[in-house]
């Protein structure tokens, strides 16, 4: 593909697959909404926006109220609007689910709400008075960023640490561009950040600048999400034309003319929604044949199904059960050996017999490693599984001024899990410094939505006087 | 094969006869010869005719409608501030002969408004009768504009004016004449009953509230404005159907005015909307609202689901249910107090909304529970405590999921008439009073 045409093949294919609503549209969708009673949508969503009652202010024509109550819960509410897999969330648990109707658009009427509050370039709450400490933040991302935002809201002096040239962490670099462009996830970011984060970008944190943090802040905030693109360890896998997903996907946002129509054909490796992340922008790239392999059955793969039928929309291969064994080529990837796969026995078996698939890139999907030097650095124990050790309540780790959040102590979830950890944090880090203090009247509102906002008593019929 | 049952449409009221009930309401979309005869080509009965009055014609205002949409819907409720027609009178009488010469079989009623002079109402009188007008409408409900000069409104708010104008109308009319009543009125039955003693040959109702249609938060000037400032308006449409259905039936059953023939005016959008005027007592119903907002081409389903009902209840013409409903409608001192309802929640059509639960514990009786073990969402009516109050089948959004069931008291009907006349002994507690 010729590169004076990179211009319309990002407009072209690069378009947001959900478009905003108009005006119009989200009246009449937000009049759908039953305004459900102690609401499941609330309940399934991580931060617990209290979602009749934004949608209810924008049938009332209040977006920005709306938008309040959004942020209120979900500081990193605008691009959640946009990247939150609603489907197994808010609007899976819709009401109209169980009516077997289409679901209230909640995610669609959410960002018509940010959207509005975006454009009128107002912050709907404010900075807390400065209380004179001091908390450090390591990783601009989704958890860094919301715990920064209530850490302002307390009123502390907020500094946030990243490694990369820009904050935002996957908001920013890893979430496929049709769901939202990096641009937006500056732009939420920027307007965040007027609370009065001091944001300190190509900031590496290393073993000196650990032990100043602990030494110089009151409390530290990891939200350093996960390393790497796990290996395939297979041969072959540093050749030429191995990528992993979150590199691959990195440049694709960046718009790096490089990845246009530079395949013929693609073998992606994994079952996750990175994979079909990876898929999807391949074929938008304008790879002519994309292949995604996973080593397992289409019921083992990880990726939301939702995602999967985009995949096969976009005129993806979709190959189960087949396991990479080696990368093959001389100077370049040259295609990927697999054995065919079956279970028995509840037990992944491979067949002897090997069999190429030529290709011309290989984009490897098989999740992220955890990143355990930068828990080591603070000297934060880990479980099992290489995430870091927290306290679930408060989100505090084993060393006393040390909190985390994100996909470091998840493994790897949403962008609304870790803005919802970043919140908790925030709230937990307060507890810790200001010995279990009640939320002020500025305060009260989001702090109630960490839990769930307590709604009347449904009393079963024995308790019923 | 069964022939089917042929059904006859066409519409009596007070001896103006139409090939079928649905009329055009004097108004926008009967102003001119034009627009009657494209209403008549897509299947009207009939049309009266904007109002006429005294030439020169009355000059109208710029804008001069106003709406309220309620979520999705539009035109929930209609408002307008338009005079009378703004045309000579000459052009519309010619109209009119050429419309009748056109379609005779279908009804031409003039809707006339002038000064309380006997000699004006006598002129205009003859004049619309030589021009072949099926019947007069007396427009004595138009409550805005018109009314500030001592005409509409402000004559049917006086029970002595209608019964005077009418009178002065009989004298020399030759086809029947129509009083069209205004609502804005403490007790519509006054009007009602002088307009009877004045020689009408019926009554058609409701004509337009008295309304303001809202303000602009964003400028604070009125939403529908002229050059920033507004009179009040009539209000019409669909929100206004329940307050038309009150009058109508009040009319029907008032001993002093049962049997008056009644063109039935006020949200009629649809063909049910339009039956149930009907069985409340009417001969024939007038819509303006919903052809305002859809045009003439609604008159195709009107008819078709008039037709199709009545074939579904085995009527053959509109006298076999007119008025069939009237006589259910009573004091509330001949209700029974003995009937007892409880709610009943089909859980297999619940859909687990709680917005019963939370109306019933917030505002009403607090007889629904949830039992929220095992994340069960669905609640549950008690069944002891429930008064029976609708309020939850009312605001359950799916349909037939909450029914009210009638619950077998064992005992005697007893009306609060006799209970009072009982010296307030007998009732029987039905309910649980909270």
């Amino acid at each position: 593909m010729a590169r004076r045409d990179a211009r319309s093949v990002w407009r072209d294919n690069f378009a947001e697959l959900k478009k905003p609503l108009v005006r119009d549209e989200a009246r009449v969708e937000a009049s759908r909404c039953l305004y459900c009673y102690d609401a499941p949508c609330v309940k399934a969503c991580p931060t617990h926006i209290d979602v009749p009652r934004f949608i209810r202010q924008i049938a009332a024509n209040d977006p920005l109220g709306s938008g309040a109550t959004i942020l209120e819960a979900n500081a990193l509410g605008h691009s959640c609007a946009r990247v939150c897999p609603v489907e197994v969330l808010c609007e899976g648990s819709c009401v109209y689910v169980e009516w077997h109707e289409k679901p209230i658009q909640i995610a669609r009427l959410q960002r018509w709400a940010t959207d509005a509050t975006h454009a009128a370039d107002e912050l709907p709450f404010e900075a807390g008075e400065d209380n004179g400490k001091r908390v450090a933040i390591v990783g601009a991302g989704p958890a860094g960023a919301s715990c920064a935002a209530y850490l302002r809201r307390l009123g502390y002096a907020v500094t946030i640490f990243e490694k990369r040239k820009l904050p935002g962490g996957l908001n920013t670099f890893g979430v496929a561009e049709y769901k939202m462009d990096q641009r937006t996830s500056l732009e939420e970011l920027r307007f965040l950040f007027r609370l009065g984060c001091g944001v300190k970008t190509g900031a590496a944190v290393d073993a000196k600048t650990a032990a100043k943090l602990l030494a110089d802040f009151d409390a530290v905030f990891l939200g350093v999400g996960l390393a790497k693109t796990r290996r395939l360890g297979v041969p072959g896998e540093d050749l030429d034309g191995v990528v992993d997903a979150l590199t691959f996907i990195e440049s694709v946002k960046a718009r790096d003319p490089k990845t246009l129509g530079a395949s013929a054909v693609t073998v992606v490796i994994g079952g996750g929604n990175t994979a079909i992340d990876a898929v999807t922008q391949s074929k938008r790239t304008g790879a002519e044949q994309v292949i995604l392999a996973y080593r397992r059955g289409r019921e083992d793969m990880s990726a939301y199904d939702f995602e999967v039928e985009l995949a096969k929309s976009d005129g993806v291969a979709l190959r189960t059960n087949l396991a990479p064994k080696r990368i093959v080529g001389r100077k370049k990837v040259e295609g990927v050996e697999f054995a065919a796969t079956h279970v028995v026995k509840g037990k992944l078996v491979e067949n002897a017999k090997r069999f190429t698939v030529p290709c011309d890139r290989v984009i490897t999907a098989i999740g992220q490693e955890k990143d355990r030097s930068v828990a080591e650095l603070f000297g934060v124990a880990l479980n099992g599984d290489g995430t870091i050790r927290v306290d679930a309540k408060s989100l505090r780790t084993s060393v006393a001024k040390v909190f985390a959040g994100g996909d470091a102590i998840n493994g790897g979830k949403e962008v609304v899990n870790a803005a919802a950890d970043g919140k908790r944090a925030a709230w937990g880090i307060h507890q810790a410094l200001q010995d279990g203090a009640e939320p002020d009247a500025d305060n009260a509102y989001w702090v109630s939505t960490i839990e769930g906002r307590v709604v009347a008593p449904i009393v079963p019929r024995e308790e019923h006087s | 094969m069964k022939k089917r049952a042929k059904i006859d449409l066409t519409a009596d009221c007070a001896g103006i006869k139409s090939p079928n009930p649905f009329w055009l309401a004097s108004a926008p979309p009967s102003n001119s010869g034009a627009q009657v005869m494209r209403a008549f080509e897509y299947g009207w009965g009939g049309a009266v005719w904007k109002t006429l009055g005294q030439d020169p014609p009355v000059v109208n205002v710029s804008s001069r409608y106003g709406a309220m949409d309620l979520g999705g819907v539009k035109l929930a409720g209609f408002n307008n501030i338009e005079l009378i027609t703004d045309r000579p009178l000459a052009t519309n009488l010619k109209e009119i002969y050429e419309v009748k010469k056109r379609f005779p079989k279908h009804a031409v009623v003039a809707s006339l408004m002038v000064p309380c002079e006997k000699q004006a109402w006598h002129d205009i009188t003859k004049k619309v009768c030589d021009a072949g007008s099926d019947g007069i409408e007396l427009n004595f409900g138009c409550p805005h504009g018109m009314s500030e000069r001592g005409m509409g409104a402000a004559v049917g708010q006086v029970p002595e004016y209608v019964k005077m104008v009418t009178e002065f109308v009989k004298e020399k009319s030759s086809v029947p004449v129509l009083v069209k009543l205004t609502p804005n009125v403490a007790d519509v039955r006054f009007p009602a009953r002088a307009a009877k003693a004045g020689g009408a040959d019926g009554v058609s109702l409701i004509n337009t509230i008295n309304s303001i249609m809202g303000v602009d938060v964003e400028t604070m000037i009125p939403k529908f404005a002229v050059q920033g400032k507004i009179s009040h308006g009539g209000y019409c449409g669909p929100a206004v159907k329940p307050i038309a259905l009150n009058m109508v039936s009040q009319i029907a059953t008032d001993p002093e005015t049962k049997g008056l023939p009644m063109s039935g005016i006020g949200g009629i959008s649809t063909w049910s909307d339009a039956v149930e005027f009907m069985l409340l007592g009417c001969a024939n119903v007038q819509l303006c609202t919903a052809v305002m907002h859809h045009g003439f081409r609604i008159v195709e389903d009107l008819n078709a689901g008039l037709e199709g009902w009545m074939r579904r209840k085995g009527f053959t013409k509109l006298d076999d249910f007119v008025g069939k409903t009237a006589p259910r409608i009573v004091d509330w001192k001949h209700l029974n107090l003995h009937h007892k309802s409880v709610a009943s929640i089909d859980k297999s059509k619940c859909i687990g909304c709680d917005v019963c639960y939370v109306a019933c514990n917030d505002t009403t009786h607090q007889c629904i529970a949830i039992d929220t073990r095992k994340g069960n969402r669905k609640p549950h009516v008690l069944s002891d405590d429930c008064v029976g109050c609708n309020l939850c089948s009312l605001v359950c959004p799916v349909d037939n999921c909450i029914t009210m069931k009638e619950v077998d008291t064992g005992l005697k009907p007893l009306t609060w008439d006799e209970y009072a006349k009982a010296g307030m002994k007998g009732y029987g507690e039905v309910y649980r009073r909270h």
